[in-house]
């Protein structure tokens, strides 16, 4: 690992000027994507560390109509907010189903978004082919081992996953963005902020070099709405989702008057399930909806041999989650 | 992680720009220190960057100058010859390398050292009392909850923590809070117990 400059930030903008302009500055909070793709994958190596930690960008603030959190937030305090508890039960499900206390004592709302895939060739640095890594020398996960890889939004060029388990209920939310750079303070709704792999699987979302999340926009959603999330996986806990559903309807007489889905362990991006919302809304909430809106869900996948048992794990861990979201109190 | 060698320079001495204490006085004008902090970023000088920390350690003000890359874990271990904290994974994975920073559990292992500026970090050696054991480690001994014994300071201060967190509730909780906490002997059972036992329930 190369040296690097370590500066303790104390002012947002100044952060911003000090990062923007320098290719080889990067940003430090939680640190466990950071640390850990520095000093121990050898992956990315930053010459100047810019610790946002320091910043006063802590906070969570809710009004009727949103539930407003600070980048520095870290996942443990995001769950503990009663706020959250009671509005949004798969955004606190979902953070509690991630990684572990210590990790999420750690980890901030804002890296959350932005970790990186633990795709492991492109955590290998002896792997020569990774597009995401070196753009141009291919994707060795098409012709290696593929299990933890995405089956939806990928290409021949690279089916990395986005592992995140908060994103999935945030997508779904349609949860706001706010970026501060250079120039100014600039809103971007979740949904637009990830940039599939296409052509370019190094550029993994909207941000320009030095802009910084300072704050989540997370809007609330009517009282009687009801949210489940489920994740799939291989032991029952510290572990990333093999599947992963996060589902919020609302009921009125057996029959769905609105629906927000989004999908974990699947997607090169936190996958919003704009097809089986469209599905579910105004259709009876019986077991026929719901393996409709599970088929529309995973659509045209893009599988390997060893990604394949995804689709229909996709589907049954949908199915399941629209039974209970829609069964009872969630 | 492999050995780094010490700085022949401190920050300060070499009046390098760029420093947090300049970052923090608002000195630091952002895009003209940029080459020089390169330069010395490739050593090509012989100084690599270092910070100067100053932290409670178990109670007591340590005050370190670092390399910037060594981490928390490191630190403790080679800096202060506290021991006790194990490095395991060093990776994040297994929770062997756990402390408490300003009464809260994280792993030492991803925390760099200099982002401990000002913290409250206790570590294994800080948990008893003089010649008292704190209950958690008496209810580790009682109940066996350990084999080799190379996880159990960082399983003692995760369950120090859980219980703090009020997340000892059940024995189903103590396992799922416990989960970043691998024992390779597998002493999963007696740890519940001695959790349980010291959150004062005698049954799952």
């Amino acid at each position: 690992m190369l040296p690097f400059e370590y500066i303790r930030a104390t002012d947002p903008a100044q952060a911003v000027a000090t990062v923007a302009v320098d290719p080889a500055a990067d940003y430090l909070a939680g640190g466990t994507t950071q640390v850990d793709l520095m000093l121990k994958d050898g992956i990315i190596s930053p010459q100047r560390l810019v610790d946002i930690t320091r910043l006063p960008l802590k906070w969570i603030t809710a009004d009727t109509t949103a539930i407003r959190v600070g980048t520095t937030t870290t996942m443990e305090e995001l769950a503990a907010d009663p706020t959250v508890s009671e509005r949004l039960p798969f955004v606190r499900d979902a953070l509690l189903d991630s990684a572990s206390p210590q990790l999420r004592n750690m980890a901030t709302i804002g890296g959350n978004l932005l970790q990186r895939t633990r795709c492991g060739y492109f955590r290998d640095p002896t792997v020569e082919a990774c597009n995401k890594r070196r753009p141009g020398t291919g994707c060795a996960a098409m012709t290696g081992h593929a299990r933890m890889h995405a089956i939806l939004g990928g290409s021949q060029n690279c089916i990395a996953l986005h592992g995140s388990d908060l994103a999935v209920p945030l997508v779904a939310l349609d949860t706001i963005v706010h970026i501060l750079g250079p120039g100014g303070v600039r809103r971007v709704p979740l949904t637009e902020f990830y940039l599939e792999p296409g052509d370019t699987p190094h550029i993994e979302n909207v941000l320009a070099h030095g802009e910084l999340i300072t704050e989540i926009e997370i809007p609330l959603l009517p009282e009687d709405t009801r949210s489940v999330y489920l994740k799939v996986r291989e032991r029952a806990a510290a572990a990333f989702a093999l599947t992963s559903a996060g589902v919020a309807v609302v009921l009125e007489a057996g029959v769905i008057r609105a629906a927000r889905m989004g999908l974990g362990g699947v997607g090169t991006v936190p996958w919003r399930a704009w097809d089986a919302e469209d599905v579910l809304r105004d259709a009876p909430a019986t077991g026929e909806t719901f393996r409709a809106a599970a088929e529309a869900a995973v659509r045209d996948p893009f599988t390997m041999p060893g990604t394949a048992f995804k689709v229909e794990l996709a589907k049954r861990t949908l199915v399941p989650a629209l039974h209970t979201v829609t069964g009872g109190t969630p | 992680m492999a050995e780094i060698p010490a700085a022949k320079t401190s920050l300060a001495e070499c009046e390098m720009p760029g420093t947090f204490e300049a970052m923090e006085s608002g000195a630091i004008p952002a895009g003209s220190t940029t080459e020089s902090m390169r330069d010395t970023g490739h050593d090509h000088h012989g100084t690599i960057p270092e910070v100067t920390v100053t932290m409670r350690i178990n109670g007591r003000p340590e005050r370190l100058q670092v390399d910037t890359r060594v981490t928390l874990l490191d630190a403790l271990r080679d800096r202060l010859a506290l021991t006790g904290t194990k490095k395991g994974c060093d990776q994040g994975a297994c929770g062997a390398c756990t402390v408490l920073v300003d009464g809260k559990r994280v792993l030492s292992c991803l925390t760099l050292a200099a982002q401990c500026e000002g913290r409250e970090v206790a570590t294994i050696e800080g948990l008893a009392g003089h010649g008292t054991r704190h209950p958690v480690q008496e209810a580790f001994i009682r109940h066996d909850a350990f084999q080799c014994g190379y996880c159990t300071p960082g399983q003692i201060m995760s369950a120090v923590a859980l219980l703090a967190e009020g997340r000892a509730g059940s024995d189903e909780d103590i396992r799922v809070f416990m989960s970043g906490n691998v024992c390779r002997c597998g002493a999963y059972r007696n740890i519940v117990a001695a959790i349980r036992e010291v959150a004062g329930r005698t049954e799952a």
